[in-house]
């Protein structure tokens, strides 16, 4: 009982926690002088950021706090119900993922943040922003939850800001970024006003009560998923991602991309697991099409970029929509009465959404690295960064492992469970099923295989071969805070990889699902189907046959050791120059012609002639474009409408006084009749 | 962890090492002699493995870890994968059992080895082998995990020993669509994977065309030697999957020496008979264009999707 009593205290005292420590690092950030400032308001984000974790930790293995009331009153009104933050095992889950990114991004922000985002204003917009989404996960009702949503959002949109002064793209990404997330605002709004109408009450536990049927849960559902998709940066409202995430500071790209995005998640499961569970079959369905589409579009994107940065971000599309297609799986075998491996999907997804957070915080925290170090995200003008930045080339690598599912990273262990939930999944008597889950299994599958090209590219243009530019040839190491958050994160990577077994049964508390059971220390058992994956045991035979390998390779390397050319071969023909080297570009050529229609890519062959011959050509000048196609075809158009909708409007504002005047008086003359009807 | 099943992966291990110098001296021979040439021999790779694991690699300015790393992983994933596929003896290790999917990512490793290595060169040839070698290996990977999942919906599981098991258990299994199928989108991989005809040619170092020799271009002296090896013995292994599969016969099933003996004797066999069918059919094919590949690709992808909604009628 004490224990119990302990417990319960832990969550709510690390709820205060936060809230002041938040409160702490925003004073700290205006405060602290310039030159302390990255060090004391970092290091503060880093405890809150470990408070949550701590606090989400404590909550995900079950021991739920009292809740802690904020009371609110506004002047002018009767004092409101008080605001509550009580996270339950799924709030926990993803309290703890947002905590434990934070304190990656904040540690990693202390050697990075510089210029603006070192700023008075942008420190303390970080400080909301984290503690803000933190909070999301723990809200224990609507209001609540839509107040810490926005923090979130708020917060970000600030620091997204940060270079607006210098970088136009920024300007626009930024005005992109908060026309989504209050579209995203505005949907979940609606979405929990109709849930909370037909509930009478806004609190979850209400909600799940009143088990809301019929339309009023099909209009939240469409309006909820809206929202929570919006956030996620689920195809088609992926837009702000791929603008937003490059443009951002690293450190907080890694924020929103491995941790901010992931509300959009939790808001998906909180409502279709606690608050409208058992919805009709087509939900699944929705889920499976929005999280397949989302999959495939963003890694096909994502393998064609050559800007690093916005390479990720169209990735962290292809995850989320992974991790939709998860859910919707596991929905779909639910309402097919398929319970234990509707269990397995439900907690693959939780592991695609935690390992995803691991690599993504890494990989951008490494390509924060190599921005900083050379100035430079084009993949294009990078290279050979392997020898000058083994710190940033390491951790990168195994974040690019990790996002390529290879093992033995958390990402291949994701997938594995993904794959198997989808193998054992009883379809003979079921025709839905049968055509569902083939199609998904070959859009997962083709997934993973773009997925494996582009972080090769990712990894192998960016730090091997030469250096194509001076910027890349003299790239220097990041310093010790930036190391320290990069290695941090790519033990992460492992370590959740090498033991998927107590990772898994921890996540599958937040789902109540069963059937998921530790095996050998660490491995994963999944009772439910009967599959096993040890991924000690595998390291260990892999070691077994690596290290005689090594040995071997080792005696021979000693009797006839290496020689050193100037340079290799290059077939019998000089190559001193590095604008030979196949770029990201060419790499992704092949892939663009197989997908040509899908990518919308134009292709640009100038050629100058020489002024003597036109047979001799003094110039080649190639430009390859790829498109979104879901922009040109769906947001085009809307801006354009709107834009001439704006313009109809201001045909009755010219500016005269008079005709102002009479407006109000209209307006007034409006108003009278209406009252006095 | 039985002491058989280790056995039994160490038994593997020996045999693909072994076998695999005479498996590709037994194509090239066969490849010879249908084109009226004598050949080097059988023996002839054993030869010129020896030979290249004694000479000294080079090594240029600025070159990385991944340099010498990269063959010894190629060699040790496809080393992993003689240890995981049933060859011999469909005995697993019980904690590393050789799940479907696990296979793949190893094979994958490989892959990826191979691809990193065609980019540290820094040349224009290893970039567009390493391109070309990763985009066909995209592609393919919708094919590999529909046939796997076609070929696991009969026996209820993904571990290899297992399906193998229940296909040799029932033998009428192996010729109904579901299976035909999938076995057929299953070799189409199994080319894409080891750059045979008509996805890439092996024996040609042609620019426009060479996919899989464009990565080890600049490699030589023990590097080459590593990754001949190590593509060599990826080439036995997943041979070795197909004819178990195919034709699950002769492969031992218990821990007793003599099923043991037959399992070696009827794998080598198997493995040997389907190189030289491969090989003879390598004559009489021409390469594919890269650009039709795809095509290919797509083809095996429409089988193993028709294969895998076939299982659900069959069984």
């Amino acid at each position: 009982m004490t224990v119990l009593t302990v417990a319960t205290n832990l969550v709510d005292a690390g709820l205060l926690a936060q809230l002041l420590l938040g409160a702490l690092a925003v004073v700290v950030a205006v405060v602290a002088p310039a030159r302390q400032r990255n060090l004391l308001a970092g290091a503060l984000i880093v405890t809150a950021g470990i408070a949550a974790a701590v606090t989400g930790s404590a909550a995900l293995l079950g021991e739920a706090g009292t809740g802690l009331q904020v009371p609110v009153a506004l002047p002018l009104t009767a004092p409101l119900e008080p605001l509550v933050l009580a996270p339950d095992q799924l709030g926990g889950l993803f309290m703890a993922l947002a905590g434990i990114v934070v304190a990656l991004a904040a540690l990693f922000g202390i050697g990075y943040a510089n210029g603006p985002a070192a700023s008075r204003t942008g420190w303390a917009a970080f400080a909301v922003f984290a503690v803000g989404m933190q909070l999301v996960p723990a809200a224990a009702d609507a209001v609540t939850f839509l107040l810490a949503w926005e923090l979130m959002a708020g917060g970000s949109t600030v620091l997204l800001l940060a270079d607006h002064a210098t970088r136009e793209p920024v300007r626009r990404a930024t005005i992109w970024y908060a026309v989504m997330t209050h579209l995203s605002f505005l949907f979940l709004l609606a979405g929990f006003g109709v849930l909370a109408a037909a509930a009478g009450g806004t609190s979850w536990a209400t909600m799940a009560a009143a088990s809301i049927a019929g339309p009023a849960a099909t209009l939240a559902f469409v309006l909820l998923v809206a929202g929570f998709a919006t956030k996620a940066g689920l195809v088609p409202v992926h837009v702000w991602l791929p603008r937003a995430h490059p443009e951002a500071p690293s450190h907080m790209s890694a924020a929103m991309s491995a941790a901010m995005v992931k509300m959009g998640i939790y808001g998906i499961l909180l409502l279709t697991l606690r608050l409208l569970p058992g919805g009709p079959r087509w939900w699944s369905i929705v889920l499976v099409a929005l999280g397949a589409g989302s999959a495939l579009y963003g890694i096909l994107q994502a393998s064609v970029q050559a800007d690093l940065k916005k390479l990720l971000a169209y990735s962290t599309t292809e995850n989320i929509g992974l991790i939709t297609t998860a859910i919707g799986v596991g929905l779909l075998l639910r309402s097919s009465g398929q319970f234990a491996v509707a269990d397995v999907a439900l907690v693959a997804a939780l592991l695609l959404a935690v390992s995803h957070a691991a690599f993504k915080s890494v990989l951008f925290l490494g390509a924060g690295s190599v921005l900083h170090a050379t100035g430079e995200r084009d993949l294009d003008l990078l290279g050979g960064l392997a020898a000058r930045m083994p710190w940033t080339s390491v951790t990168f690598g195994v974040g690019a492992l990790g996002a390529a599912a290879l093992p033995v990273t958390s990402g291949f262990v994701a997938e594995w469970a993904l794959l198997q939930s989808l193998i054992h999944v009883d379809a003979r008597a079921d025709r839905l099923l049968a055509i569902v889950i083939p199609i998904t299994m070959g859009i997962v599958a083709l997934t993973v295989g773009l997925g494996l090209l582009t972080f090769v590219k990712a990894y192998g243009i960016g730090f091997l071969a030469r250096p194509r530019t001076p910027a890349a040839a003299q790239a220097h190491e990041a310093g010790p805070a930036m190391r320290a958050a990069m290695v941090l994160g790519a033990v992460l990577v492992v370590g959740l990889g090498l033991v998927p077994g107590p990772l898994s049964q921890a996540l599958a508390r937040a789902v109540s699902a069963g059937g998921v059971s530790t095996t050998g220390g660490a491995g994963l058992l999944l009772g439910a189907v009967d599959v096993v994956l040890n991924p000690v045991a595998l390291t260990l035979l892999t070691l077994a046959i690596l290290v005689p390998l090594v040995v071997v390779n080792a005696v021979l390397a000693r009797r006839h050791p290496r020689r050193d050319v100037d340079l290799a071969w290059g077939c019998g023909g000089e190559r001193t120059s590095p604008r030979m080297e196949y770029n990201a570009t060419s790499y992704s050529e092949p892939l663009v012609r197989v997908f040509r229609s899908s990518l919308q890519a134009t292709q640009l062959v100038d050629v100058v002639h020489h002024d003597a011959s036109p047979l001799l050509v003094e110039q080649m000048t190639y430009t390859q474009e790829t498109g979104d196609v879901i922009e040109d075809r769906l947001y085009l158009p809307a801006t354009r409408w709107a834009g001439r909708l704006g313009d109809l409007a201001r045909t009755i504002q010219n500016g005269s006084i008079h005709r102002y005047v009479g407006f109000s008086f209209a307006a007034l003359v409006l108003v009278l009749v209406l009252v006095a009807l | 962890m039985t002491i058989a099943s280790v056995a039994v992966v160490l038994i593997q291990l020996v045999l693909a090492v072994a076998v695999t110098p005479v498996l590709i001296g037994v194509m090239r021979t066969t490849r010879a002699r249908l084109e009226g040439r004598v050949g080097g021999g059988i023996m002839q790779p054993w030869r010129d493995l020896r030979k290249l694991l004694a000479k000294e690699p080079t090594r240029a300015p600025g070159s990385t870890l991944v340099l010498t790393a990269a063959p010894i992983l190629l060699v040790a994933s496809s080393l992993l994968l003689c240890a995981l596929i049933p060859l011999a003896s469909t005995l697993a290790l019980a904690s590393v059992p050789g799940d479907l999917f696990v296979v793949v990512s190893v094979l994958l490793v490989g892959t990826v080895a191979l691809a990193l290595l065609g980019l540290e060169s820094g040349s224009a040839f290893g970039g567009m082998g390493s391109s070309r070698h990763m985009v066909i290996a995209a592609l393919v990977e919708p094919t590999v995990l529909l046939s796997i999942y076609a070929l696991s919906v009969p026996a209820g599981t993904s571990a290899l020993a297992a399906i193998v098991q229940a296909r040799r258990a029932d033998p009428a299994s192996l010729l109904n669509p579901v299976s035909l199928l999938a076995i057929f989108a299953l070799v189409v991989v199994v080319i894409a994977e080891t750059g045979r005809l008509p996805v890439d040619n092996p024996s040609t170092h042609l620019e426009l065309t060479m996919i899989h020799e464009a990565m080890i271009l600049e490699s030589g002296g023990r590097d080459l030697g590593w990754l001949e090896l190590g593509s060599w013995l990826r080439l036995t292994a997943l041979l070795g999957l197909v004819a178990n599969l195919a034709l699950p016969w002769g492969i031992g099933q218990d821990a007793a020496p003599l099923t043991l003996l037959v399992g070696i004797g009827a794998i080598t066999v198997k493995v040997l008979v389907l190189g030289a069918v491969l090989a003879a059919a390598e004559v009489f094919i021409a390469k594919l264009r890269l650009f039709r590949v795809p095509e290919l690709l797509a083809g095996s992808f429409v089988l193993a999707f028709l294969s895998v909604s076939a299982s659900y009628l069959v069984f």
